[in-house]
């Protein structure tokens, strides 16, 4: 008998149809898997068994939950088994919890609402559930706000409020997608014995197939609201029968062709002691003992607290051609070393040589010659470029730099020249950056960095806003110009099968430090330091997660 | 002060559409036109001349020949009303536009600036408005003179913070965003930033406020006549027409009623329009599709 | 949390040193002499000399004003020229009509304001939303001396239940005199109240499409609860600064209301003045008037920081 049946649930907002006979069912402690890019109705169908949908929302078919017609409930009864029977875990904890309440408040709240239990009892109630998600009290009392906690700290809180009255379904939203790796692997392991004390089911929605395969007994792909294949996890992976499923699982595990990986130890000074012939290539970008340090907070009107170090005594040196990866958990430092790279931020200390030139310290007409061989692609392919501008002006903005304006027709030829290597038409010229897809801007983005023909390009998580079937596309297109135009890369990125996928060096960076570096095979292999063991260890492998499914069950 | 507004991602037809399905926008709009139609149907046609006392036909009640009554001179109250109106918009109009002029500079420059620069035209802006307006109005009009063009700078300084504020935060919110940063790595400077990204992304921010401080200006302007130091008589206008009619409530209510009512009217369009065109160009009023 | 309030008070004070050095220069400025401005054209050499002497004008420029902003500070303003009284006494017997008039708005402004805007966010886009922001929209488009010459219609001509104007003082008891601040407050008020409800309403419409009213939401608490108990609080921040910029508003709003209902307020002192020319007046009470608008901005500050922990922590 399951806890939770959808049969044949269609449902439209005003004319829009999003979801088309779907069905769903969850049984009692057990995890069901629901996957799906941006736009296949994963949320909404969260929302459904919730009813929080928008008030334009039209919904037929069944949803039963423990016997009750969710969709007829009157709505007295479903805030009766809101939080009390079903609880629910969203996406983005940094805003998921009410800013002016304590978290103890939050928690506790529920608790209050559904038992009528007095003040102090729901206190003590809370107080256990805290300790329960890792919060223990000496670190984090009732009393705590949101803002004095981090997103992973947010999470747990969320998850506790969720949690609270042990629910028999718990749906969970993508909870882990805007963590770091380290923190997904650790919130999912909680949800993981949750599920396993309460014998709670749990709907676990993610984009993500290897966050998926790893958590989920049983699995539903949805494809623009229509369910394309739901069966065993393990089975379904393995087989891949349905063309969606192996196109999902083949995107996700894509490894772009790349003809030859810039090998050859040149950072290895032995190596170039060695070899007169090596020492020819001169690097393209040295960075010496670089330190950021902000200021800290005031503490009274006389007194700050330490400086808070971004990035301390930073050296490294990237070859021309060369493609790197900078990878590490949120808030270690990579975009800021990325900025200063770029010059959009100065360091404390240390200096940053481009090709041979000091870039450190300058004015921004004496910079004029690095930013024309050095360009950007950042990760939000919507907040990137500005939406009142034509693509034409916005890919050609980087010529500003050149020390001759270009004509209009010769403007013109280069923007359309640039669209045409990144796999655009150049028609595509007089529209706005709103007409296209993710996937699309984000080619419009290399459009725009290759255009002044740069030597450098620092991609900022450049696929991570994506869809995988499109990063694929994308990460192809990095391998592409590489090889085609010699451009080296510094790839920042937390995910390290992007790093796997198109880089030849890798540097894991650490509390503002870079503690390793190799190759990228070596690093991602056999990591050395802690900081890379955590990484390596915590990201989800959508290979691995198979091959353990399959040999769970035998 | 923080402000979080998204940018619409529309082209001008996509705008247009949605102006003509906008209930707020087109009653706001229409409201407006008529009004400045009249104003400037003024200039060369009113049923009867303002500047002609007729004694005899003092103070009458509305009847076909003087819709809205005469006034105690004998004035057709209608065509004062007409008159009264372009007066009202002139004066506005251009303190808005000094509002703009010197607000929106001086915000946006602030805001790109930063540090020290920004501090102090912040604190230049906290000094504005502990000054309420409409009593440091009076002050100006009384120490330079009553008259339309001291009360026109006396409110325009007063829309100077108002626009400063809102450039500034508009600015502050545009700044951090990635292709912000797009056009600082291609090497461009602050102000050409600011004239081309930052600028037209908060024009509709601006046009909002713009519309609000062209109503606050009719009523001030009105306020300032009322009390004498406006518009100086015989140019007719809203405010003076109110202070010639308070005395006279009794024997001809329709003195107060109608310019009064001229004034609701111009402001509830103008306001109207202003939350048109905030709705229009607010994606989030989209996104509940 | 101190730091802060210290932050604030500090800006408090510089405003307000910098508003006094303000109305000092601008009555500086005035073309002419001061003196003779307020004595007129036919005022003989020797009067004018008088007043110079007695105004202190012919003392340095840079004395002048710590004089008088040291006169300021121990509520010695100076005496009226058209009274000749003290001004602190003048403003004393005004500000006991002043204050209570703009209380009472305040406060009929706020009571009014919140409860439509809870009702209007709750049912955003319905009938009811419609009309009560209809209204508020009329409201924010009334002038109040034209609303207040309305009321006076109404309810003093035709219906004679209030006074049409004038102050009986509190001496001839509390409700005669409260009876002849109904109509000013409610002329005050009102278009306040309007553009209130307005900012209130979408200040809670803002916060309801906040993720956190989605995790309350799915604890069960039905849309009413979460309204009151996680909407209104996050809102107030917005509404608490409109309250701030209405109370000099309403001060502003004071002196031509009190010059429509004729009563002896301190806007209708500072006009008189004005119009009379009593320049001793007019700096005192505009820096009274300035000084209490900084004060109110002050408390609005700190009432920031009673809303919002954010701001309490951040040290």
């Amino acid at each position: 008998m399951s806890l939770l049946e959808i049969q044949r649930l269609s449902l439209s907002i005003g004319d829009t149809p999003i979801l088309r006979d779907v069905e769903l069912s969850v049984a009692p402690s057990e995890v069901m898997g629901l996957v799906g890019e941006s736009g296949s109705g994963k949320s909404i169908t969260a929302l459904t068994v919730m009813r929080l949908l928008p008030w334009a929302a039209r919904a037929t078919g069944r949803v039963v939950f423990d016997g009750i017609d969710i969709l007829a409930a009157s709505e007295d009864q479903m805030c009766a088994l809101r939080g009390d029977d079903i609880g629910m875990v969203f996406q983005e904890p940094m805003t998921a919890l009410n800013p002016v309440k304590t978290i103890g408040e939050q928690v506790a709240e529920g608790i209050r609402w559904h038992t009528r239990a007095s003040r102090a009892d729901a206190e003590d109630r809370a107080r256990k559930m805290l300790d329960r998600v890792g919060l223990p009290s000496a670190k984090f009392p009732l009393s705590r706000y949101p803002h004095e906690l981090s997103g992973g700290q947010r999470q747990r809180v969320v998850i506790a409020i969720a949690c609270a009255l042990k629910p028999k379904l718990l749906i969970a939203d993508e909870p882990t997608t805007a963590l770091d790796v380290v923190l997904q692997a650790q919130i999912l392991d909680l949800l993981r014995d949750l599920v396993a004390e309460n014998r709670m089911g749990l709907l676990l929605i993610s984009h993500d197939l290897a966050v998926v395969t790893e958590m989920a007994d049983r699995i539903t792909i949805l494809r623009h609201g229509e369910v394309m294949e739901a069966g065993d996890t393990a089975r379904t992976l393995s087989e891949q029968l349905h063309p969606y499923t192996r196109q999902l699982a083949q995107a996700s595990m894509h490894v772009p062709a790349r003809a030859r990986a810039h090998e050859v130890g040149q950072d290895n000074p032995q190596l170039q002691a060695a070899n007169p012939l090596l020492q020819v290539a001169k690097p393209l970008l040295q960075v010496e003992s670089l330190t950021r340090d902000y200021p800290g907070r005031r503490k009274s009107l006389l007194k700050r607290a330490a400086p808070i170090r971004a990035v301390v005594d930073v050296s490294f040196s990237i070859d021309p051609g060369q493609s790197v990866a900078l990878v590490g958990r949120s808030g270690c430092g990579k975009s800021t070393l990325a900025r200063m790279v770029l010059a959009l931020d100065g360091p404390t200390s240390g200096t940053i040589r481009f090709r041979d030139q000091v870039i450190t310290g300058k004015s921004e007409a004496e910079l004029k010659p690095a930013r024309r061989d050095m360009q950007v692609v950042f990760q939000d392919p919507y907040g990137s470029f500005d939406p009142r501008q034509k693509v034409e002006k916005l890919v050609a903005e980087p010529l500003h730099v050149l020390g001759k304006k270009p004509t209009n027709a010769e403007r013109r030829e280069m923007v359309a020249k640039a669209l045409h290597e990144v796999g655009l038409s150049p028609r595509d010229m007089d529209k706005y950056p709103h007409e296209f897809s993710g996937g699309q801007r984000q080619r419009l983005s290399i459009a725009r960095a290759i255009i002044t023909r740069p030597k450098l390009v620092v991609a900022d998580e450049p696929v991570s806003a994506l869809d995988v079937s499109i990063r694929a596309q994308i990460l192809d297109l990095f391998a592409e110009l590489n090889q085609k135009l010699g451009v080296a890369y510094l790839f920042i990125t937390h995910d390290l099968t992007v790093a796997r996928a198109i880089t030849d060096q890798v540097m894991v960076m650490h509390d503002g430090k870079i503690v390793e570096r190799g190759r990228t095979s070596d690093v991602l292999d056999h990591p050395q330091s802690e900081p890379a063991k955590a990484l390596v260890t915590a990201a989800p492998d959508l290979h691995r997660a198979i091959a353990r499914r399959l040999q769970e069950q035998g | 002060m923080t402000l979080r507004f998204d940018i619409p991602e529309e082209n001008f037809a996509d705008i247009l559409v949605k102006a003509f399905t906008n209930r707020s926008f087109l009653t706001g709009f229409a409201i407006t036109i008529v009004v400045a139609a009249v104003a400037i149907v003024s200039f060369f046609w009113t049923p009867f001349d303002v500047t002609r006392l007729i004694i005899a036909d003092k103070t009458q009640a509305p009847s076909p020949a003087h819709w809205f009554g005469t006034d105690h001179f004998g004035r057709d109250i209608l065509s004062m009303i007409m008159v009264g109106a372009r007066n009202s918009i002139a004066v506005a109009l251009v303190a808005v536009g000094i509002g703009m002029g010197v607000g929106v500079p001086l915000g946006a420059f602030a805001a790109a600036r930063g540090g020290i620069v920004d501090e102090a035209v912040m604190r230049l802006n906290d000094l504005v408005f502990a000054f309420p307006a409409l009593l440091s109005a009076i002050m100006i009009t009384a120490i330079f003179g009553p008259g339309a063009l001291n009360a026109i700078i006396a409110i325009g300084i007063f829309n100077i913070p108002v626009f400063a504020r809102v450039a500034r935060a508009g600015t502050l919110a545009i700044w951090p965003r990635e292709f912000i940063l797009a056009a600082r790595a291609a090497g461009k400077g602050k102000t050409l930033i600011t004239l081309e990204h930052v600028l037209p992304n908060i024009v509709t921010l601006l046009l909002v406020q713009g519309t609000i401080q062209f109503a606050l200006g009719i009523l001030a302007e009105a306020g300032l006549s009322y009390v004498g130091l406006g518009t100086q008589p015989p140019m007719p206008s809203w405010g003076r027409m109110l202070f010639d009619a308070q005395t006279r409530m009794v024997a001809a209510p329709w003195m107060a009623i109608f310019p009064g009512m001229a004034i609701v009217v111009t402001v509830l369009g103008l306001n109207l329009l202003g939350d048109g065109i905030a709705d229009i160009l607010d994606p989030k009023s989209r996104r509940q599709r | 949390m101190t730091v802060y309030l210290l932050k604030r008070l500090a800006i408090a004070l510089i405003t307000l040193v910098l508003a006094s050095m303000v109305v000092f220069a601008v009555l500086e400025i005035i073309p002419g002499d001061p003196a003779r401005l307020m004595l007129g054209l036919n005022a003989s050499a020797d009067q004018v000399e008088l007043l110079r002497n007695q105004m202190g004008l012919n003392a340095p420029l840079a004395l002048r004003y710590l004089h008088w902003a040291g006169g300021l500070l121990s509520l010695d303003f100076g005496r009226s020229y058209t009274y000749s009284v003290p001004v602190i006494d003048l403003v004393r017997e005004r500000v006991v009509v002043s204050l209570p008039l703009a209380l009472i708005a305040l406060a009929l402004s706020t009571i009014i304001a919140i409860p439509v805007g809870l009702f209007s966010a709750g049912r955003h886009g319905r009938a009811g939303d419609t009309i009560a922001m209809g209204a508020a929209q009329l409201g924010v488009a009334v002038p109040n001396f034209w609303f207040a010459l309305m009321l006076i219609y109404l309810f003093a001509v035709w219906l004679r239940l209030v006074p049409s104007g004038g102050f009986p003082g509190w001496s001839a008891g509390v409700w005669p005199a409260l009876k002849s601040l109904i109509l000013p407050a409610i002329a005050l008020a009102l278009p306040q109240a309007a553009i209130l409800a307005r900012v209130t309403r979408s200040a809670l419409i803002e916060v309801l499409n906040e993720d956190y009213i989605r995790t309350a939401r799915a604890k069960g608490l039905p849309f009413r609860a979460v309204l009151w108990r996680h909407a209104l609080r996050n809102a107030m921040i917005p509404v608490l600064t409109i309250l701030g910029l209405q109370f000099a508003f309403l001060l502003a709003g004071t002196i031509i209301i009190e010059n429509v209902f004729y009563l002896p307020g301190l806007g209708r002192l500072v006009f008189q003045a004005i119009t009379q020319r009593d320049l001793i007046v007019v700096e005192s009470v505009v820096m009274l008037l300035v000084a209490a608008v900084i004060a109110v901005n002050l408390l609005v500050d700190l009432s920031y920081a009673v809303v919002d922990p954010r701001l309490r922590s951040r040290q």
